[in-house]
């Protein structure tokens, strides 16, 4: 758990990173630190796993990658954690999710697969299917982007 | 926004490897080879570009005591509009899309606790009269890696 001190560094380090000569000084005292004190503080939440990662956030789709598919896949029980394991060692899957299936909804395994395009996500998605022996598969896309924003905690 | 190799180059090495040090940007220009100025110049314009979603800190929902799940729904077309408003005005909803599926919606939802997180399924239900909602939270991750190289650079 975060102390309260430490949700308001993650309140900070989630804005913007000021783009002055010394960003994490200009952050740092906004939150009553020295400098050093911040940036050995982002190297442990590094090392704790509470920071992912700190860098940019890109738009894919300014970039060249336009599509990208969830492929779920259909596993029986007894093979899900063979199969995840296995799908997340493809470079082109970039999530690898399993999650509860619903009447009308028997897809355990959930993939992200990006490409340049439909057909070249279809493509790996075949190629995965091939490789891997599970053949109940799905690619879904996305037709429309409604929203997509940056997470931000302990906001509201 | 047109993205010269320069660019492409500091995109990629600021997606893993934004140097967290005193000073950031000059560390950058010196591997580039260009001033600590143009590398701030360039930032400036790719985040106004929107080409840049966030230069910062990016936190596992879960290590901040957060936690989530990937929705689904049938909306009937003539109400994806007015169904999406409804949805899209929760902070904690991040991403909402539609797809090529009869779930025709689909949204993530990061909140504090899982009574939040029903709680604003609940307000949902009631607000667009939709009862079924798929909650799918991950029950295990097999994968997650959010970035990519920039396409044109090498493939990946």
């Amino acid at each position: 758990m975060l102390t309260e001190q430490e949700k308001k560094i993650v309140k900070e380090l989630q804005n913007n990173i000021p783009l002055v000569k010394r960003p994490f000084e200009q952050m740092a005292r906004r939150l009553g630190m020295e400098e050093q004190e911040l940036l050995d503080k982002i190297e442990e939440f590094r090392q704790r796993g509470i920071l992912r990662r700190f860098g940019a956030t890109v738009r894919h789709q300014n970039l060249g990658y336009t599509a990208n598919a969830m492929v779920v896949w259909d596993i029986p029980d007894d093979q899900v954690e063979e199969a995840g394991k296995t799908m997340a060692q493809f470079p082109e899957v970039s999530h690898c999710y399993q999650r509860p299936t619903h009447p009308g909804w028997p897809y355990k395994l959930f993939t992200v697969v990006h490409g340049k395009t439909r057909a070249e996500c279809e493509e790996k998605a075949g190629a995965i299917a091939q490789k891997t022996g599970y053949h109940n598969y799905k690619p879904v896309f996305s037709t429309r982007e409604l929203k997509k924003s940056s997470m931000k905690y302990f906001e509201d | 926004m047109h993205l010269d190799n320069l660019n492409r180059e500091l995109l990629n090495k600021i997606q893993h490897g934004f140097p967290v040090v005193p000073e950031p940007y000059k560390d950058l220009a010196n591997q580039l080879g260009i001033m600590e100025e143009e590398v701030i110049n360039r930032l400036r314009a790719m985040i106004d570009a929107g080409v840049i979603r966030r230069l910062g800190g990016i936190f596992d929902s879960r290590q901040v005591g957060y936690t989530g799940t990937l929705c689904a729904l049938k909306v009937p077309e003539d109400r994806i509009e007015s169904v999406a408003e409804v949805i899209n005005e929760y902070s904690g909803i991040t991403h909402n899309y539609l797809r090529d599926h009869e779930y025709n919606m689909w949204f993530t939802l990061l909140a504090e606790s899982t009574e939040r997180i029903d709680q604003i399924l609940g307000e949902i239900r009631e607000r667009t009269k939709i009862e079924e909602i798929l909650s799918l939270p991950a029950s295990r991750i097999f994968k997650i890696k959010v970035n990519f190289k920039v396409a044109g650079e090498s493939k990946c």
